[in-house]
């Protein structure tokens, strides 16, 4: 398949944003995007698995599954391979980079049941796409999460100080803030679509 | 000791996933474009955790503390599969519509939350009765989002067109930020009923 690579950089991180267009990945949207600081941690961890997990699933797909004609067990290979992933990543950053592990630790077990990473991994072979290909579309997407959380973060910032009805406090005002934003992004689909 | 009619009433009612615990918001947003995508999603929802439930609570004293989380997405991902496989063949346009959402219910977290939270501390039968409740729960909470999505963004109901020429569907309903704008004022309208009520 042949995609230009900056294509899917912005397609990924704008146009098609994987929390405000493709509705992945909402609960540490709703539940970590409260303070700035911990919205960019959650990102840069979600980032940094997503892109490894694209990577690792991509070739057991490729060299396995589609190999061996497989491809039905994809779902439960899949979600295996990330909690696996995702311990092992863990286990290497507490033994090798203390400081990263302190930054990122709290948010790894979360992101196991993070519907982005299986998402972008089932996304990814469903395009077809390529090694490098995978690499940009798995680190553009973490990306696009991260902006998406780090904007909330900022506007539930303020949101928390606003006068709202005490009905809509919390999730329901989040929600409604989030379709708001998710307008906004739908101006770039105009530009670019895949 | 809760009584099994509250164990069923309390998935609907008090502990309603969608609208009081917030789980499982992705498919929740995603495919309530129509009433029948909704009902689609939350009868697979309904019928893996309902699985996951009697497997999990048959299994509780064979699976070993320290390895649980991964035996429950084994689990979990199994009946997913089935559920894939069985839409792929008997409702291929169902298949087509909910697309990556139906892989993506092993994440979802009514059904770990349910696994964690009740099967592994509880019998089979209580299991059932937890996993019909929340499941049906789900099921209403996604029927009800699509029905007013479909009526007021196409002017249908359950793809039957009942709104008439002179109505002018409201486009926005059917894109992304109508799936957040209905489920955030749902929500607001559901916590002012529950005030009402008197119910916490």
């Amino acid at each position: 398949m042949d995609v230009n690579l900056l294509a899917i950089i912005f397609v990924a991180i704008f146009a098609n944003n994987i929390v405000l267009s493709q509705f992945l990945g909402i609960c540490p949207y709703l539940g970590v995007s409260d303070r700035l600081e911990t919205s960019l941690g959650m990102g840069i961890a979600v980032i940094f698995v997503m892109t490894m997990s694209a990577v690792v699933t991509w070739v057991i797909d490729t060299f396995l599954l589609v190999q061996f004609d497989l491809v039905y067990l994809r779902t439960i290979t899949f979600i295996l391979v990330i909690a696996g992933l995702v311990q092992l990543v863990e286990m290497v950053l507490k033994k090798t980079n203390p400081t990263l592990f302190r930054a990122l630790g709290i948010y790894l077990p979360l992101i196991t049941t993070n519907c982005t990473i299986l998402g972008v991994a089932l996304l990814n072979v469903q395009a077809g796409y390529n090694i490098i290909q995978t690499i940009v579309y798995a680190i553009s997407t973490g990306v696009g999460f991260t902006l998406a959380m780090v904007i909330m973060a900022g506007i539930r910032e303020r949101l928390d100080l606003a006068d709202v009805s005490s009905y809509l406090r919390g999730a329901a005002v989040s929600l409604v803030t989030a379709g708001i934003l998710s307008l906004a992004f739908m101006g770039f689909k105009g530009m670019m679509t895949l | 000791m809760t009584t099994l009619a509250q164990e069923f009433s309390k998935g609907i009612f008090k502990e309603n996933p969608t609208f009081r615990l917030l789980l499982g918001m992705c498919p929740t947003l995603a495919v309530t474009l129509t009433a029948i995508n909704g009902f689609g999603m939350g009868i697979s929802a309904l019928f893996v955790l309902l699985c996951s439930n009697i497997v999990i609570s048959a299994l509780k004293d064979v699976i070993p503390a320290k390895v649980r989380m991964p035996a429950y997405i084994l689990i979990i991902a199994t009946f997913v599969t089935i559920v894939d496989m069985v839409l792929n063949a008997y409702a291929p346009a169902l298949h087509e519509a909910l697309g990556i959402f139906i892989p993506l219910i092993v994440v979802n977290c009514i059904i770990m939350g349910r696994a964690e939270a009740f099967a592994r501390k509880n019998t089979i039968g209580r299991s059932v009765i937890d996993a019909l409740g929340m499941g049906i729960g789900f099921t209403l909470s996604l029927t009800v989002l699509g029905i007013i999505r479909e009526l007021f963004g196409a002017g249908s109901f359950f793809n039957i067109q009942i709104m008439g020429t002179a109505f002018e569907p409201m486009a926005v309903l059917a894109t992304p930020p109508g799936a957040f704008i209905t489920l955030g004022i749902m929500l607001g309208l559901v916590n002012y009923m529950f005030k009402r009520l008197g119910i916490e």
